[in-house]
């Protein structure tokens, strides 16, 4: 009897965490997919509608930049405010952004990307996946990008 | 029932329109807490970047040293938004022509930008113009410039402006600042000389 019980209880432990941890990387994907779609169709990936922003020509993005940030900030204070639990189980611990110089140096870097590709990282993705396939060249030059930073990391403040 | 064909068509008519900031932007604002609450995932996108290079090409750097396999979640996120950009293509595909802000079409025309069809202008991103110095600067330069100064400041748009600023992180506000103050230095003193070379 007792081996009969030890035999099967690793199985159950070693599954199960598995299980769940694969069906939940199909909720992120879905998460993305959904979160593509609104990026396309509000035309947040659109070169134009950046260029309206910055040129103060159109409230668009600055509506959808200001009520999506209006929507997280409810509900990060409705997750804290009831000590929301994720479907994990887990605790939710949103870490704290410590302040550095980079994001001065960086952030403005960013901008000046920003500016001329029409594009943040996540509208890349969705540019190349609306059929603009040259975009392609544009996020292996971010991963270039990025993989300097990551080269020359300790030269910089 | 008897309705059901009409309702169809009003759905799609509406679904392939552009939509309004104000159905986009709670829904993006939606995905913190959808994060969140699906695993304690904190939203962040560029992080991606830095996550494609710990996996493909870590060439003995610390800054890409660690277990990105434990990332994969924002991996999966990110293989998403690219399917949904595919999806949004085929299926909900505006058929008209873009809506551009009168002013600023006005002003690109002057600059040498003629094509105001698609999301992009094709007559400037496309891969015969990748050797022109223009489309090197936009699309080259610019792409290097997204992928070094996120991962600088360390986040971008989502990570720092939607995330960090739905937290209250001050430094977050600081990035965002920056990002603006970037794009608008570009965009009013760079973008005049590079868009007519």
């Amino acid at each position: 009897m007792e081996t009969k019980t030890e035999e099967f209880t690793p199985e159950v432990k070693t599954q199960r965490p598995n299980e769940v941890s694969l069906r939940s990387l199909w909720a992120y994907g879905v998460i993305g997919i959904l979160f593509g779609i609104v990026f396309v169709k509000a035309e947040i990936v659109s070169w134009f509608r950046i260029q309206e922003m910055f040129r103060l020509d159109s409230f668009h993005m600055y509506g959808v930049i200001g009520s999506a940030v209006m929507t997280g900030m409810i509900s990060v204070f409705l997750i804290k405010r009831y000590h929301a639990k994720a479907l994990t189980g887990e605790k939710i611990v949103i870490p704290a952004k410590v302040f550095q110089p980079g994001q001065i140096y960086g952030g403005l870097l960013f901008g000046f990307g920003w500016a001329l590709t029409g594009a943040c990282p996540g509208p890349l993705f969705a540019q190349i996946g609306a059929g603009y396939s040259v975009v392609i060249v544009t996020l292996f030059a971010a991963l270039a990008g990025t993989w300097t930073y990551g080269a020359l990391r300790r030269y910089l403040p | 029932m008897f309705h059901a064909g009409h309702f169809s068509n009003k759905m799609m008519e509406w679904l392939t329109r552009p939509w309004p900031w104000y159905v986009a932007g709670p829904l993006i604002g939606l995905t913190v807490p959808a994060l969140l609450l699906l695993g304690n995932k904190t939203f962040g996108i560029s992080s991606s970047l830095r996550h494609i290079c710990a996996a493909c090409l870590p060439a003995g750097i610390p800054f890409f040293q660690y277990n990105w396999k434990k990332e994969s979640w924002n991996l999966m996120f990110v293989a998403g938004v690219l399917v949904g950009g595919i999806l949004a293509g085929l299926f909900l595909k505006n058929p008209e022509p873009i809506v551009v802000a009168s002013a600023t079409k006005a002003s690109l025309q002057t600059m040498n930008v003629h094509d105001f069809q698609g999301l992009i202008p094709e007559n400037v991103f496309s891969w015969s113009a990748l050797t022109s110095a223009r489309g090197f600067i936009l699309m080259v330069v610019g792409g290097f410039l997204v992928g070094f100064g996120t991962r600088w400041a360390g986040g971008c748009t989502s990570g720092h402006a939607i995330m960090g600023l739905s937290n209250l992180q001050w430094p977050s506000l600081i990035a965002t600042i920056c990002f603006m103050i970037g794009g608008f230095l570009m965009t009013w003193f760079g973008l005049p000389y590079i868009l007519t070379l």
